[in-house]
């Protein structure tokens, strides 16, 4: 899932600077090119920001972070968070959102001038029905509004999520009212579903199947393909039940005709995704699930030719006393245990080295992925001690992901 | 049942669970449904394919048998075992009627996915012909690797949803057959938490919902819990900053460090992060006894893990009660 705080699971964090950038003590490691954030943000040509990644690894964190600094750099910026779970209103000190975006009160200091930041929770079912009305006659509405299979469908089956986020983003832009927009993107089962369900959706709602279903039997189409048809309106009729089937049917016929083509709204939404006013940041954190999503990740938004911007690596952690190995730390623990005493020094001495192997594994977990993909750039945002749920809080994740406080 | 925040180690959680389940002789099913082929990487093997397999021997001689359900699969295998139209797939997937069936129309994908899961506990040996009110169980017990809390109540509650739409017919008996298993006293929903807020938040979030919806919370699994190497009294003071330098620079030097000075100061950083790490782990492990459930601990072991860790933390979970 998306969207927590960056909090400090293993060593203590200690920031890597702009100074630091990539991996440090990993000579094996190329040279990471560092994520330029406030270049992003101040690009008046960039619109919209697309947080992705799998779960649990900050994405919503960031989404929020990156609209608070974007206000401080003087834009006009809207957060959409598609997360069930109220994370996004904790972090920003909202007790609730809803579907529409609500102003966050920032204190003078976080915002530049004609800076701002919104804040809005989707709320899919609402996002539905508000398509529906903007799009039929109250009558037609009522009518849609009632089909069972369309209030299951739009109360949250697997796609309406992310094609209603898709769908809640082209409403913000088409409305024009902010100049940056930062998706958080729903918590899919894996990160196709992302990119897919939209389309699917909106191949299933246009296709060929409903089609036939919602024909009337006797046009040309039933007759060309003859018992065929007949056999899979049976088959489904036996796994989802006449009724489902019925219902399913009407839905398709009052819904088709307003419409006039679900699939031409998802395609659209996915060129509008494509184009250069979009940024895709790839959220992940060091360890070998989220890293290996992440490179998934990447190759799948170049497979679809989605503008990746970089990638935001989360919760990083770093050591005290640099130079004082995972290996020799051990040894000198071992060393205190065998003489006896120094219960602190010993125990101090185990922790540096848990945690000094900890960074040695981040690093080489980043290696292997900037090995892979030299060319991209990378912020990093060091482990914290406690969760974010402040402005303060979030603002400092911003400076983390800007390299230091913005430049205005 | 396991869910939890994402992130939260649920599948390495799942399969302790099972493993410990299992261990003395147990038969152990463990299901993930996510699709993400974890259970696979877990017990370093190739990718499951949708059928039962035996992935671990237990300790004391038992065994656990992962499944990767697959819905699609499930579906064919529904239509196989219900109207020997197994060939008929093909047909319907060339219409998209699988697609439909398995990822848009109303929650099929998740009655599916539950179906096959619970149908694994009803089994008893001998399949159909044998007298199956006397034939053992197939599995002593079944572990789930569920989806998210964000999604768990609608993911288990999906039959009953269905049972609403569909008011007859062959998947409304497979709905409410799943709906009586999942609501029964033989299941169970357990959370896994991080020792963190917002995973822990989620965990008290899931366990009241699933209270709301009629089905039995489980345990509260705290995980990757950081085991203090210090005694409290030094942690305490130690959390405030105030670390005894000179002390730690004594130390450095009798195990002969270089600097030893210098990196005392370092270490006592280190030490103080540590100890407001386990104080803040403390205050989340209070308040997640207060929810009343029963809970259990596993360490942050760090290093990744595989078969070997996955054991060690079974053993944790065995050291706790967790037995058959």
């Amino acid at each position: 899932m998306s969207g927590d705080p960056t909090t400090d699971p293993g060593g203590p964090g200690t920031p890597h600077g702009p100074d630091q950038p990539g991996t440090p003590g990993g000579p094996e490691a190329p040279d990471t090119p560092r994520l330029d954030v406030d270049a992003l943000l101040s690009d008046t040509a960039v619109r919209t920001v697309v947080c992705c990644g799998s779960g649990g690894v900050g994405k919503t964190t960031t989404a929020a972070a990156l609209g608070l600094r974007a206000a401080a750099l003087g834009r006009q910026a809207v957060v959409i968070t598609v997360d069930p779970a109220r994370r996004l209103a904790q972090s920003m000190g909202l007790s609730e959102l809803d579907n529409t975006p609500r102003p966050v009160e920032l204190p003078a200091s976080f915002a530049a001038p004609g800076g701002s930041l919104h804040a809005m929770m989707l709320d899919m079912k609402r996002t539905f029905d508000e398509i529906v009305e903007a799009h039929a006659d109250p009558e037609r509405a009522q009518q849609i509004m009632a089909n069972p299979f369309y209030q299951s469908l739009s109360a949250g089956f697997t796609g309406t999520q992310e094609y209603m986020a898709m769908e809640k983003l082209g409403q913000l832009r088409e409305e024009g009212d902010w100049d940056l927009i930062f998706v958080d993107t729903p918590p899919s089962r894996s990160a196709l579903d992302f990119l897919d369900a939209p389309e699917r959706l909106g191949r299933f709602l246009d296709g060929r199947l409903i089609r036939l279903l919602a024909a009337p039997a006797r046009t040309g189409a039933f007759r060309l393909l003859g018992a065929g048809v007949g056999m899979i309106t049976g088959m489904l009729s036996k796994i989802v039940g006449a009724q489902v089937l019925a219902d399913v049917q009407s839905f398709v016929s009052s819904f088709d005709a307003v419409f006039g083509g679900f699939q031409e709204r998802a395609e659209r939404t996915y060129r509008r995704l494509q184009d250069p006013g979009t940024a895709f940041l790839v959220v992940a954190v060091p360890e070998s699930d989220a890293v290996r999503e992440a490179a998934y990740f990447v190759e799948r938004l170049a497979a679809d030719r989605m503008p990746l911007a970089g990638l935001v690596m989360n919760r990083t952690h770093g050591t005290g006393a640099e130079d004082l190995s995972a290996g020799e730390s051990m040894a000198a623990c071992a060393e205190l245990e065998r003489q006896g005493g120094h219960g602190l020094a010993a125990a101090a001495l185990h922790l540096h080295a848990r945690a000094a192997d900890l960074r040695d594994r981040e690093a080489a977990l980043r290696g292997r992925l900037a090995s892979a993909h030299p060319d991209l750039p990378v912020a990093e945002v060091p482990a914290r001690t406690r969760d974010v749920h402040d402005l303060a809080a979030l603002r400092e994740v911003g400076d983390a992901l800007g390299g230091g406080p913005p430049a205005v | 049942m396991v869910s939890g925040k994402g992130g939260t180690g649920k599948t390495t959680a799942a399969a302790a669970l099972a493993l410990s389940l299992a261990a003395d002789g147990g038969r152990v099913l463990l299901v993930e449904v996510e699709g993400r082929q974890g259970l696979a990487e877990l017990f370093g093997r190739d990718p499951l394919p949708y059928e039962e397999r035996k992935v671990a021997e237990a300790r004391g001689g038992g065994e656990v048998v992962a499944l990767a359900v697959d819905a699609e699969a499930a579906l064919m295998e529904y239509l196989e075992m219900f109207y020997g139209i197994r060939r008929a797939g093909q047909v319907l997937t060339r219409f998209g009627a699988v697609d439909f069936a398995t990822t848009i129309a109303p929650g099929v994908r998740d009655v599916l996915l539950t179906g096959k899961a619970t149908e694994a506990v009803r089994r008893r040996e001998g399949g159909r012909r044998s007298r199956r009110e006397e034939a053992p169980y197939s599995y002593d017990a079944v572990v789930l690797d569920a989806p998210p809390t964000g999604r768990i109540a609608q993911f288990l509650c999906v039959n009953a949803e269905v049972a609403g739409l569909a008011r007859m017919g062959p998947i409304r008996n497979h709905a409410d057959k799943a709906m009586a298993t999942i609501r029964s006293s033989a299941t169970a929903v357990h959370f896994v938490a991080l020792p963190e807020e917002m995973p822990a938040q989620e965990a008290a979030d899931g366990l009241a919902e699933v209270r709301e919806a009629g089905l039995n919370p489980g345990f509260v699994l705290l995980n990757m819990v950081h085991e203090p190497l210090l005694p409290p009294d030094v942690l305490e003071a130690a959390e405030h900053g105030e670390v005894d330098t000179e002390a730690l620079a004594q130390g450095l030097k009798a195990a002969r460090l270089d600097a030893p000075r210098d990196r005392a100061s370092a270490l006592a950083q280190e030490v103080t992060a540590h100890a407001q790490r386990v104080g803040a782990e403390s205050a989340v492990r209070r308040r997640l006894r207060a929810l009343g459930r029963p809970m259990l601990e596993l360490p942050f072991l760090g290093g990744g893990i595989d078969t070997d860790a996955l054991f060690r933390l079974s053993d944790r979970l065995t050291a706790q009660g967790v037995a058959r």
